[in-house]
């Protein structure tokens, strides 16, 4: 904590003041601040930063699988990547996910930059955006059933890349 | 002359003189996804100039050429694009594989990356190298053209033999876990036609005139 930078402290002490308990932990390494967040607050932590503190750039919307991971508690994680354009200050909100409920409110309505990279976690992980415009999958085919970054899917997958017509000569 | 034949006038056959024409014009169709396809454009280009060898003019509409180069890897999502493609290109056609990924998926061993596009279409010479040298394309297509010249046929007759796949034996995918339907070569665009799995979380997108459209 104490080598968060001046500004940003006020930010954290404002939210640890308004949020409280949802705030589950801060911490930071080297220049990365990091702010875990619990699931049912996100949006609101989110909407505050981003109305109030003005982050008004979403970097990233990734996923971790914590499956087989050493000590880890809870299976998926949801990292926002937050930038504020004019003081340059960056923050990284983390929440955690389990099965069977993976859904988080989406925050497409705070930064339109949410659409592509919610709908990229939705395609990869699994996890449900609530509130997305169109939450559909974004890299792999739509006819896909897996999800294919978590770790319960293998890494060659289930056969899906050998399932096509095969063309001989003769026919073409 | 013995035969009464004028000067100037040769006797050959129809075969033979068909394939003198076709393998010194390939016309190439580059499907360039990766880069490979940056070895392709060095070897057009002119300190390579694949037009010595009569296979300069690339064309980007598969019904104008016969000579389809494979460069690069290709995923799920491009395979059906690729024999879409394969399939509107007139006879007679031939197919280079060019670099690893093309001919065995290379070091994408992954989910989502077809492993050798001779899976699923049929390869007439393949290119190793990563990427290969314009030396081996070029190599490649002179190893086509003694090929078109040995084995061709006017009326392209030489591919009706070819019933069953050239490439690796076909792999299984497991049944209850794998997608039903990747691949459908004829239409390629297939996204709103089949029936999606139902969203986890019951979500309803912002669009229900999309939705309705899928259902009809």
């Amino acid at each position: 904590m104490s080598d968060v930078t001046g500004d940003l402290q006020n930010i954290l002490s404002a939210l640890a003041e308004r949020f409280g308990q949802t705030l589950r932990s801060i911490s930071s390494f080297r220049d990365n601040t990091r702010l875990e967040v619990s699931r049912d607050r996100i949006y609101d932590v989110l909407q505050t930063l981003r109305r109030e503190f003005g982050f008004d750039m979403l970097i990233d919307v990734t996923a971790v699988d914590y499956l087989y991971y050493p000590n880890a508690r809870d299976r998926f994680a949801v990292i926002y990547c937050l930038l504020n354009v004019t003081t340059g200050q960056r923050l990284v909100v983390k929440t955690y996910l389990n099965e069977p409920d993976l859904v988080l409110p989406s925050v497409f309505s705070l930064w339109k930059s949410a659409d592509w990279l919610e709908r990229e976690v939705y395609d990869m992980f699994g996890i449900v955006f609530e509130g997305h415009p169109n939450l559909k999958r974004i890299l792999m085919p739509q006819e896909f059933t897996a999800f294919p970054l978590r770790k319960d899917y293998p890494l060659r997958g289930f056969g899906e890349r050998h399932n096509f017509p095969v063309i001989t000569r003769a026919e073409s | 002359m013995a035969l009464g034949i004028p000067e100037n006038v040769f006797l050959s056959r129809l075969d033979a003189l068909a394939n003198w024409v076709r393998k010194n014009s390939l016309w190439p169709m580059p499907f360039a996804t990766a880069c490979c396809g940056i070895e392709l454009m060095a070897t057009g280009a002119s300190r390579h100039d694949i037009a010595r060898f009569g296979a300069e003019v690339m064309r980007f509409s598969p019904r104008q050429c016969d000579l389809m180069i494979v460069a690069g890897r290709v995923v799920m999502k491009m395979l059906p694009v690729l024999q879409r493609i394969w399939l509107q290109m007139p006879e007679p056609k031939w197919c280079i594989s060019m670099g690893a990924c093309a001919c065995s998926g290379g070091v994408f061993d992954t989910y989502a990356v077809v492993q050798g596009v001779d899976r699923f279409i049929p390869v007439d010479v393949y290119v190793p190298g990563c990427p290969p040298r314009p030396e081996q394309l070029t190599a490649s297509v002179i190893a086509l053209q003694e090929r078109i010249e040995r084995t061709g046929t006017l009326t392209g007759r030489e591919f009706a033999q070819r019933i069953t796949s050239d490439g690796p034996p076909v792999v299984q995918p497991l049944p209850d876990k794998a997608i039903v339907a990747p691949g459908d070569a004829l239409t390629s665009t297939r996204l709103w036609q089949v029936d999606l799995p139902p969203l986890p979380g019951g979500v309803k997108t912002a669009f229900p005139e999309l939705e309705e459209d899928q259902d009809s």
